[in-house]
């Protein structure tokens, strides 16, 4: 792995360049980024993958798992990405289906009957744009999470460590603390499409992903996340041990800060943040 | 030697015509079906409420038309009518976002893509929401998301079901994550308004995709559709890219939605106000 860090080497990669959102694109998406089963490895214990959705098949685009974080049983759902090319294509670039948000809303449950903390990782370019996501219902089953997540009744942690994309990422982000990732992302739509609707030229992405405000500071100043997690120097992908060091000790924080509220107060503190999220008129 | 000449030098002496002028002469008593591509007069369509006479085709009609159709004697009493968005993001394309807002409410006298009322339908009190398709795209942003939730809140304080006519193109791009965790906002405030146990019918229109569908569009106690309307999550155009192939005919209409088990029934705009009462008999009575 020798020269690992220096910038021509990034396996063919274009080096981040341009303006300092369209970086923070580059960097979200980088190849050599850590993706949620290097931060899962690293940070939980036991981790017990579970499969499908009991309905349709199992989307390999969201690994759900029992685990223990920190001595304590909790539940894992994340979107994965692939590495190489066949697991790119295995994991459908991260693109989950119908039957992947099912699988999440399935164990979702199924953790809340049981009184389990949820950790939810988002990492996706958006959900899958295909004639069989439409069939089975792809925007019924993201409508259905958003419903379903605001009732749990344990506490949720979503934590946006590369692309948040869209409704495709929001689907397992209903959570009573949102983090980022210092150089994550997390857009209503992607510069590539903004650019091509707004500007007619799918090549001023970057100038789109300027406009978004789709950094994890720009999130945090609108009120929408919670918090961010510091990366190490250059980005999470210089240093996958230390970028889940960091993540470990922010979500350890966080878990402990809503220990002392009941299942009520629970569902109660998640839904007045949203309800209060975006007061963006007058 | 031809008939008739035209004699170039009387055209400057003929009075011009603006824009506005030539709009009303040509444009005004027909209208070319999308359906049937048949001449119809306007006044004909308007008094079917716009679904064409000869065919039966279905085109868009703007969200006062709608509250008229469904609600007694066309009356309604507005809410939060005056809520504007402030450009969270200070978005700008190719024009200031601020700048094609105000130029949005003065074409459609509305401060945004919605509005919220409340009035009787079949005698029954109702909150309900209808969603202005001309208002860039009908797209959903803050004040969408606020009217909505301010309607759930309504709904459940005077225990009155609630009807949202969804007609947008989904979330609105110019505010930019804030828009999307409108989607959030108003599920959660559905989850609320279930626990209550009150009725919500959400009526898909022309055309229904994007993050609305992803969130309340789906979520109705019934959803129900009118005939031919585009609904789905992805755009058609996002699919074919996608998978690089054309897309069957029919792909994401209503009826495409029904035989996919999405949609309880599609419904005729004309018997949509019949059918939404008899199943409110089944909620409430």
């Amino acid at each position: 792995m020798e020269g690992v860090n220096s910038p021509e080497n990034f396996d063919g990669v274009t080096v981040p360049g341009g303006n300092a959102a369209w970086r923070r694109v580059q960097l979200a998406r980088h190849p050599k980024r850590p993706h949620s089963l290097d931060y899962i490895g690293r940070i939980f214990q036991d981790f017990q993958e579970i499969h499908g959705d009991r309905n349709f098949g199992d989307d390999p685009a969201i690994v759900a798992g029992l685990a223990h974080f920190e001595g304590r049983p909790v539940l894992i759902v994340a979107e994965q990405k692939g590495r190489d090319t066949k697991q790119r294509f295995f994991r459908n670039f991260g693109m989950p289906k119908p039957e992947g948000y099912r699988k999440a809303l399935r164990v979702m449950q199924m953790a809340s009957k049981f009184g389990r903390p949820i950790i939810t990782f988002l990492d996706t370019p958006g959900a899958y744009p295909g004639i069989d996501a439409e069939e089975r219902g792809q925007a019924e089953a993201i409508a259905r999470n958003l419903r379903e997540m605001a009732r749990l009744s344990v506490p949720v942690v979503v934590i946006c460590i590369g692309e948040g994309g869209s409704g495709g990422a929001l689907a397992l982000g209903v959570g009573n603390t949102v983090l980022m990732l210092e150089n994550a992302v997390y857009s209503v739509i992607s510069p590539e499409s903004c650019a091509a609707i707004i500007y007619r030229d799918s090549a001023k992405a970057e100038q789109a992903a300027a406009a978004l405000r789709l950094t994890a500071e720009d999130l945090k100043s609108l009120g929408l996340i919670d918090g961010i997690i510091p990366e190490p120097a250059g980005g999470a992908h210089e240093d996958h041990d230390a970028a889940a060091e960091s993540l470990r000790t922010h979500l350890s924080a966080r878990l402990s800060e809503l220990d002392s509220l009941s299942a009520d107060q629970i569902v109660e503190h998640r839904y007045e943040k949203f309800r209060r999220m975006g007061n963006f008129f007058a | 030697m031809s008939w008739f000449k035209r004699d170039k030098g009387d055209d400057d002496k003929l009075p011009k015509l603006t824009d506005q002028e030539r709009r009303v002469k040509t444009e005004g008593l027909w209208q070319k079906c999308e359906g049937c591509r048949q001449i119809i007069w306007k006044k004909d369509l308007e008094a079917n409420w716009n679904v064409c006479t000869k065919c039966g085709a279905h085109s868009r009609i703007d969200a006062f038309t709608r509250l008229k159709l469904l609600l007694d004697e066309g009356e309604f009493t507005r809410y939060d009518s005056t809520l504007r968005s402030n450009d969270p993001l200070g978005f700008v394309d190719s024009k200031p976002y601020s700048e094609r807002l105000r130029g949005m409410q003065n074409a459609t006298n509305l401060c945004d893509a919605m509005i919220a009322a409340e009035g009787l339908l079949a005698g029954r009190k109702v909150q309900i929401c209808a969603m202005e398709p001309k208002f860039i795209g009908g797209s959903m942003g803050s004040v969408v998301g606020e009217m909505i939730m301010r309607a759930i809140e309504r709904a459940i304080a005077g225990r009155e079901p609630l009807i949202i006519v969804s007609a947008s193109g989904g979330a609105r791009m110019q505010e930019g994550a804030v828009s999307l965790m409108q989607m959030a906002k108003i599920s959660a405030g559905l989850m609320r308004l279930d626990e209550s146990r009150l009725p919500y019918i959400s009526i898909l229109t022309d055309p229904t995709t994007g993050g609305v569908t992803a969130s309340y569009a789906m979520l109705g106690d019934l959803n129900i559709a009118e005939p031919g309307a585009l609904i789905g999550f992805a755009g058609p155009r996002v699919i074919e890219q996608t998978i690089r192939q054309k897309l069957p005919e029919g792909f994401q209409r209503s009826e495409f939605l029904l035989k996919h088990g999405m949609l309880d029934e599609v419904v005729p705009r004309l018997e949509l106000k019949q059918y939404v009462a008899t199943a409110l008999r089944f909620f409430v009575d």
